[in-house]
């Protein structure tokens, strides 16, 4: 009993040191050493400013830009405080805030109808993506409000879908921050 | 649904087959102290770890030392991590300036939380804990945790296995050599796999970007008065989190370093880091089903009892994944139909890139092994989704299961279906060569019972109680399931949550906290005491009477019993929870 109670002690200490020191910060040097920029979260600069990540959602909600997914990180994106509303299926909360943002994207485009990713907020609270069906829903307002025509805007989406990885994983997707990125380099034009 | 994602779910099914064999034999061979290709890197750490710490090596344990040097172990690491949270506000690696964890009981519940290898979490990481709690106290405990269960399953193993022998082996061997020969070789390389797909490792403080399109939002200030506020920066939190995400789910801890765990894009960025870590949480206990069978010389009920996990993961995906891919009936206005522009259905707490396949993979699988982290909120799932996940659990992860856990839970059932076989032929049932007694049966019962008296008793409590109540997110059905589910978590130890309910609050921080150590310990014990006494049984060859256990027979009465013992003990409670609340869904009620 004596010993073992020594030895949970010293054990505590020797493996904190193991596997709560060595391991994390040797992984830390070597992953800064073979993939600096993923390892520090692929931040994108332009003209001498940070202005994202690449993986971190960002919101969009002028009529010019494609909009980014509802979110619940804090008051909308805010990376340092990621989550999701929590809303279960039957909460009135949950289908009133669908139904009337569905009603207002529909009279934006009424033509197709409104994706659900686009409605609902995602896990995260900062998903970068939006689905190729809720890009393409967007394109005849974004256009209208540029002044692009829509072939154009279409074709932007088109080369931004994000196929499955592989060609098998996960799903097809566009990330929304890089989309506005591009639209505002071909208005720039 | 769509065939692709039916085929992504066959293709990590596949996977956890492929890895079945190597892995199982690998780890028999790492307790048997055979040769494994690792020794010379791990074997010198050992002996250094032994002489620093003073372990006897040839030491054997009786099962009642084992308990006592894995109970005195999880006390003083649980102790410390208490401390380590209080005190990290004068700690180093905090750039951030997060203060000590307060108040008291939030601390307690996360010790007792880590400890336990739940991983619940009342707390928002990047709020919350500093760099060097994350990595010396949470990610540390999400080794050894997982290096106990690992530990645990093996003594069980062996006391099937041994023959008139008073011991089970040495708990602090066990645990050592489950570090660093099954866990920390592996998350060296999924660290650095992770981090090439997108996970962060370093110990930055948060980035401040500027916003390409600067928002207006309302805020509410502290005089009650509602003003617009032009927000046009975003604060990213960073970290060290690809080596703490790696054993996250190769140890099927769930504790995310993040608050909206493995959603968020820094902790899970692709499909294919989501297919790693969805294959890290069922590895090692798929394959200590084949360690089962080397160990104790019968390969096939090694496999009869994988067989009978796969079907029940089988039966729990293909629900889960038909249930939210149909979609919430109730959101009208938006399209829910999969076609190639969408995944469709139930996209509520889900991610883009996952889709519905993905989230409902990932969520049966989170929920069968006792790993608990997310990829979607489950809080959000429809009613029948959401409920799956929460029998997964009240079956008590036993499908393929928490490393170690898993097993040893499996093996309560076990007892209990050899037992049943053989009062219905009218013998002695014995359970390879042992036969299994009154005192065997007793004790796996007190478990099986341990369990739901828990659960149910405290949700019951929480249920009828404004402490418990005002806590609850959702009204309706979908509030009780809320608190069943809370608890169910904490007792299996898997810390997922439906996560509307706020339980950073006195009574659940402590309820929690109590239960999730009940889960653990209150298990453990008679189940080390089975191993105990199985050890010092004399081998009885099997004769014409015996129930084999390597049969489909066997396989199809061991899934009859986990249904029946787990599942019916709480149908009462699943019937005015998420059934009530499906069938209210469907007539079109909402709360």
């Amino acid at each position: 009993m004596k010993k073992n109670i020594t030895i949970s002690v010293l054990m505590t200490i020797v493996t904190t040191a193991l596997l709560g020191l060595i391991y994390p910060l040797a992984m830390t040097a070597v992953s800064q050493l073979l993939f600096r920029d993923k390892a520090n979260g692929q931040l994108i600069v332009r003209d001498g400013t940070v202005i994202g990540s690449r993986i971190i959602g960002q919101p969009f909600t002028g009529a010019g830009y494609f909009h980014s997914r509802p979110s619940a990180a804090g008051s909308g994106y805010d990376a340092a405080n990621s989550g999701g509303t929590n809303l279960g299926p039957t909460n009135q909360k949950l289908i009133d805030r669908v139904r009337q943002n569905s009603a207002s994207l529909q009279q934006e485009n009424p033509n197709a109808p409104v994706p659900i990713d686009l409605v609902t907020t995602s896990a995260s609270g900062l998903d970068p993506d939006v689905t190729p069906a809720a890009a393409y829903f967007q394109v005849p307002r974004v256009a209208r409000e540029r002044h692009l025509n829509e072939e154009q805007v279409e074709l932007l989406v088109q080369a931004h879908i994000e196929p499955r990885q592989f060609g098998i994983l996960g799903e097809s997707r566009v990330n929304v921050l890089e989309l506005n990125l591009a639209l505002d380099r071909l208005a720039r034009r | 649904m769509t065939a692709n994602g039916w085929f992504q779910i066959a293709l990590f099914l596949a996977l956890i087959l492929a890895v079945t064999k190597p892995l199982g034999v690998f780890m028999a061979r790492v307790f048997s102290r055979e040769q494994t290709f690792l020794d010379p890197i791990a074997r010198p750490v050992e002996r250094l770890i032994y002489r620093l710490t003073g372990v006897d090596e040839q030491h054997e344990m009786r099962w009642t030392e084992y308990a006592v040097a894995m109970l005195l172990f999880s006390a003083v690491s649980m102790l410390v991590l208490y401390g380590m949270q209080r005190l990290q506000g004068v700690l180093p690696l905090n750039p951030q300036k997060l203060p000590g964890v307060s108040p008291a009981h939030l601390a307690f519940n996360t010790a007792a939380s880590f400890t336990t290898n739940t991983n619940w979490q009342a707390y928002s990481g990047e709020t919350t804990m500093s760099y060097f709690t994350q990595m010396a106290g949470l990610a540390y405990h999400n080794f050894v945790s997982a290096a106990v269960g690992i530990a645990l399953a093996i003594a069980f193993i062996r006391g099937v296995a041994r023959r008139q022998m008073q011991t089970i082996g040495n708990f602090w061997v066990d645990m050592v050599r489950a570090s660093l020969w099954v866990l920390l070789p592996f998350c060296v390389i999924g660290t650095l796999f992770l981090v090439s797909q997108g996970v962060v490792q370093n110990l930055r403080p948060y980035d401040t970007v500027k916003l390409v399109e600067p928002q207006h939002a309302q805020v509410t200030g502290p005089d009650g008065k509602i003003a617009v506020e032009t927000i046009s920066e975003q604060s990213i939190a960073q970290g060290p989190v690809a080596s703490q995400e790696i054993i996250k789910e190769w140890g099927t801890n769930g504790g995310g370093f993040f608050n909206a765990n493995s959603a968020h894009p820094f902790e899970n960025p692709t499909p294919l880091s989501n297919l790693i870590e969805l294959f890290s949480i069922f590895a090692v206990s798929s394959g200590l089903t084949y360690t089962l069978g080397r160990m104790t010389g019968s390969q096939k009920h090694g496999w009869a009892v994988w067989a009978a996990m796969a079907v029940l993961f089988a039966v729990g995906v293909s629900t889960v994944y038909w249930a939210e891919g149909k979609g919430n009936p109730l959101l009208a206005g938006a399209d829910q139909r999969p076609t190639s522009m969408q995944s469709g259905g139930n996209m509520e707490g889900k991610e883009v890139r996952f889709g519905i396949a993905n989230s409902a993979l990932w969520a049966t699988a989170t929920t069968d092994a006792s790993c608990g982290a997310i990829n979607g909120w489950h809080d959000s799932f429809t009613p029948l989704g959401g409920m799956v996940l929460l029998v997964n659990i009240m079956l008590s992860e036993v499908i393929f299961g928490g490393v170690g856990a898993g097993m040893y839970g499996m093996l309560i059932y076990i007892v209990l279906t050899v037992f049943i076989a053989g009062l219905m032929v009218g013998r002695t049932p014995e359970y390879l060569g042992k036969k299994i007694e009154a005192y065997d049966v007793k004790m796996a019962m007190l478990v099986a019972l341990i369990f739901p008296l828990v659960i149910l008793v405290l949700s019951a409590i929480s249920s009828v109680n404004g402490f418990g109540t005002s806590a609850i997110l959702n009204p309706g059905p979908h509030g009780l399931t809320e608190i069943l589910y809370a608890y169910t978590s904490g007792a299996g130890n898997n810390g997922s949550a439906f996560g509307g309910l706020a339980v950073n609050s006195p009574w659940y921080d402590t309820t929690i906290g109590l239960t999730m150590l009940a889960g653990r310990f209150l298990m453990i014990i008679p189940m080390l005491a089975i191993a105990g006494n199985l050890a010092q049984k004399k081998y009885v060859p099997p004769s014409l009477g015996t129930f084999p256990v390597t049969t489909l027979l066997f396989t199809v009465l061991l899934i009859g019993v986990i249904i029946i013992v787990g599942a019916l003990t709480f149908f009462p409670a699943l019937s005015l929870g998420p059934i009530l609340e499906h069938l209210l869904m469907q007539a079109g009620k909402t709360f």
